[in-house]
């Protein structure tokens, strides 16, 4: 069925439009789940960090959530959210929240106690103990988080096509309906590009990010 | 001035109630360097952070130069006391100046104004800044961590300065080191400083008084040659006791081991009453600070030059007597305490 | 609730071939993944290709791993199998290496010193402290890929997912829930019971060391 591997780069070349078209839902589906699960991720690890009674039942609950296959997640929020682009955006969302806000929770809580000691005894409000110590510090682990949540999502996008969310994970869907080894390739080869190189870009990124004094010594 | 007046302090844990501090009252006057010593578990930490309300008292009042610190703003009462810990507590993600400059920051001085003072402060601990300013804490070594943790507790020029086992995760010699630059530091800076230590050498070697604490409560407070000569309970003795070269410092007198005035070559230099213990010449020099002469004269009751030690000998006595830190205390928490 | 009461036999069908799906997974990948992870520590130039090569793969979606091996392999069960187990390797061979490398270099020393011979010490010593690390792989593998299989129903490898997927086809909620609900549950179970199982060997060895 599939008689040439390059035959899908032939697909691609006549139907650029399509394949633009998916390319760029997919990157939509997952910068914007992720930038939301950022915005709301991080404040709500904040808000567990401080308010103790919050911290169990939210990190039970994200962890929970991370357990569940993404396919159940998919599925389960339908008769809610019907289908579509917004709703898979949802969905993705809510998938990014989990790793982010587990990761910025431990983060914000591992933050040495003499060193929160010490700053505390210095007279840092609470805003400022959060802005000039505990967030920086927390950065690297809460970068990693954003990290397992990009490349998670680039993955959890293809279901997308499931729901009519779009995304290349519809290139897949058509080629495995009509059993079309171009379509299969022209979704799958590009998707699993996009999510290997956005890995290594971020893990390049993250040695940018970490504040100089954290990076290990001899680096 | 800082007085405690009845403070206690109980904390609950898992359904056991903890008296850590239990009724204390003590007086810490201006510009006293003010050792708070005691076994591990005895309430000093407690004790010293209720000052900077770190912890709020259960019972009892602390003023400030005659403010109750509950009634005072605990971000601007924090800022106005520097804060000196154990493990050092710098932030790894700051750069040696940037930490020294961050109360400085805080208090919204300008960038090169904070960068001046803290190159001023780290020359002031024996850390040149030209090699030290932009460094991480995790290239420094713990002595100069601990260096730098001082300068940060003086950034803001604050009139009080707690210090919780500043030098109790070196090792011995540096800790020696320390303790020697931290007496030079408060004869140049003259701050308010309370100073928990458990280890009796770096008390008597540091303090102007000495607060003794046990279970929580104070045993007792005063000179260091109180505690030796007036001791308030077998405690006091079994504690201060531990270590012998101390008593002999305590009961020699300069007079005993000056060589006579004949012998050496007459220079200016610093006089001493010759009856004055070897122990009380080493706080009275510590508080004249450095004359510029290898030594200092000693004197008999009627003012008469009698005698000359060289500081080398003298020094040698002191360190002898002292001996590295950190073997005494540890042996009087056990078994000295009173059933 | 309506489609679990109306076919309970075809849901007991996909969850005994979810089971299975998972079960055959981790046992390969239990058998392959650990025996490398122990290769690499050994032979020590071959582990940063290892982890790298098993660290990209891992990063590949399983949707497009399934369509880039279906020309290949076909549609159907091997295909999944094939693609889960290569995802399993990842975590279980990171795990075993973490395991083994944080044995005490004392505790080897020891070992040494009582003459062990270099089999012995991975019987006797590294493999039992290295154990309940290898546990923890495999409780994320197993966890991971329950969720996964559940997305190789979109090339025919049956489980749980061929019901979510039909649902979605024909929008029936009650349907997707009927797959989904089981497939969650299996999740949280498979976390929880290998969990305790980890801790029961973490005590275990605890207890054996304190003389029993
Ligand atoms: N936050 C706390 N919660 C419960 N107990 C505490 C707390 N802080 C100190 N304690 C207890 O109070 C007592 C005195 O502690 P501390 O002041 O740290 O003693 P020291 O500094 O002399 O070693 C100890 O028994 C300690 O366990
Ligand atoms: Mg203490």
């Amino acid at each position: 069925m599939l008689e040439d591997p390059f035959s899908f780069v032939e697909y691609i070349r006549e139907n650029p439009d399509d394949f633009l078209r998916f390319l760029s839902q997919h990157v939509q589906l997952t910068l914007l789940s992720v930038l939301f699960g950022v915005v709301i991720a991080v404040p709500a690890a904040i808000l567990a960090s401080r308010v103790g009674l919050l911290a169990r039942p939210l990190t039970g609950i994200a962890s929970v959530g991370q357990t569940i296959p993404s396919l159940a997640v998919l599925g389960l929020l339908i008769p809610f959210l019907g289908i579509g682009f917004r709703p898979a955006l949802v969905a993705l969302t809510i998938q990014a929240f989990l790793p982010i806000f587990l990761n910025a929770y431990v983060g914000i809580r591992s933050v040495d106690r003499a060193v929160l000691d010490a700053a505390r005894g210095m007279g840092t409000s609470g805003g400022q103990l959060l802005r000039m110590v505990e967030l920086p510090l927390a950065s690297p682990v809460i970068f990693a988080g954003i990290q397992t949540a990009t490349v998670q999502n680039i993955a959890i996008a293809t279901l997308a096509a499931y729901i009519g969310g779009g995304g290349l994970g519809d290139l897949i869907l058509q080629g495995l309906s009509t059993l079309n080894g171009a379509l299969l390739f022209a979704g799958a080869v590009p998707v699993a590009v996009l999510a290997i190189t956005t890995e290594l870009a971020l893990g390049r990124l993250r040695r940018w990010i970490v504040p100089e004094g954290l990076r290990p010594t001899g680096s | 001035m800082i007085t405690l007046d009845h403070v206690s302090k109980t904390f609950e844990s898992k359904g056991r109630t903890v008296r850590a501090v239990d009724d204390v009252s003590l007086t810490i006057g201006a510009g006293q360097l003010h050792v708070l010593i005691g076994p591990s578990g005895s309430g000093k930490t407690t004790t010293m952070r209720m000052i900077n309300r770190l912890e709020t008292p259960t019972a009892g009042r602390i003023t400030v130069d005659g403010r109750d610190v509950l009634a005072m703003d605990v971000v601007e009462l924090r800022r106005s006391i520097g804060y000196v810990i154990q493990q050092g507590g710098l932030l790894p993600h700051l750069t040696v100046a940037e930490n020294v400059a961050m109360v400085p920051r805080l208090l919204g001085w300008q960038r090169h104004r904070r960068r001046e003072r803290a190159e001023e402060l780290l020359g002031l601990v024996g850390l040149p800044a030209g090699q030290f300013a932009d460094r991480y804490p995790r290239e420094l070594s713990g002595g100069q961590q601990q260096r730098v943790g001082v300068a940060r507790a003086l950034a803001a020029d604050p009139p009080i300065v707690l210090m919780d086992e500043p030098f109790g995760a070196v090792d011995p010699i540096t800790r020696k080191q320390l303790q020697r630059e931290l007496r030079r530091v408060q004869a140049a800076v003259n701050k308010t400083i309370v100073f928990v230590t458990h280890d009796i050498g770096e008390a008597f070697l540091l303090g102007d008084q000495i607060a003794l604490m046990a279970d929580g409560r104070l045993v007792q407070n005063g000179t260091p040659a109180d505690l030796l000569r007036r001791p308030a309970t077998p405690f006091v003795t079994a504690f201060t006791g531990e270590d012998r070269g101390l008593r002999a410092l305590e009961y020699t007198t300069l007079a005993e081991v000056a060589d006579a005035a004949g012998s050496v070559p007459a220079t200016d230099g610093d006089t001493l009453p010759g009856e004055l213990s070897i122990l009380e010449a080493g706080r009275e020099l510590a508080r004249r600070g450095e004359t510029g002469v290898d030594g200092f004269w000693v004197s008999d009751r009627g003012g008469r030059k009698t005698g000359y030690l060289s500081y080398r000998r003298f020094a040698a006595m002191l360190g002898e007597a002292l001996g590295p830190a950190g073997a005494t205390a540890g042996e009087a928490d056990g078994d000295a305490l009173p059933a | 609730m309506r489609f679990l009461r109306e076919n309970p036999d075809e849901v007991l069908l996909r969850f005994g071939e979810h089971v299975q799906l998972v079960a055959v997974t981790v046992a390969l990948g239990i058998l392959i993944g650990v025996p490398l992870g122990i290769l690499v520590t050994k032979v020590r130039w071959l582990q940063r290709p290892v982890l790298l090569a098993t660290g990209v793969l891992y990063t590949v979606p399983s949707l497009a791993l399934f369509a880039v091996l279906i020309p290949y392999t076909g549609i159907g069960r091997g295909t999944a199998v094939v693609a889960l187990v290569v995802y399993s390797l990842l975590v279980i061979v990171r795990n075993t290496v973490a395991g083994i490398e944080g044995v005490a270099p004392l505790t080897l020393d020891a070992a040494r010193g009582m003459g062990m011979t270099g089999g012995q010490r991975l019987r006797l010593v590294e493999l039992p402290l290295a154990l309940p690390v290898i546990l923890a792989g495999v409780r994320l593998a197993t966890v991971a890929t329950i969720g996964t299989a559940t997305i190789a129903a979109a090339i025919g490898a049956g489980g749980l997912g061929r019901i979510i997927f039909d649902g979605m086809d024909r929008l029936d909620s009650d349907r997707i829930a009927a797959g989904a609900v089981p497939a969650a549950a299996l999740a949280l179970l498979a976390d929880w019971s290998l969990g305790r199982l980890g801790r029961a060997f973490w005590h275990g060895g605890e207890s054996a060391s304190g003389g029993e």
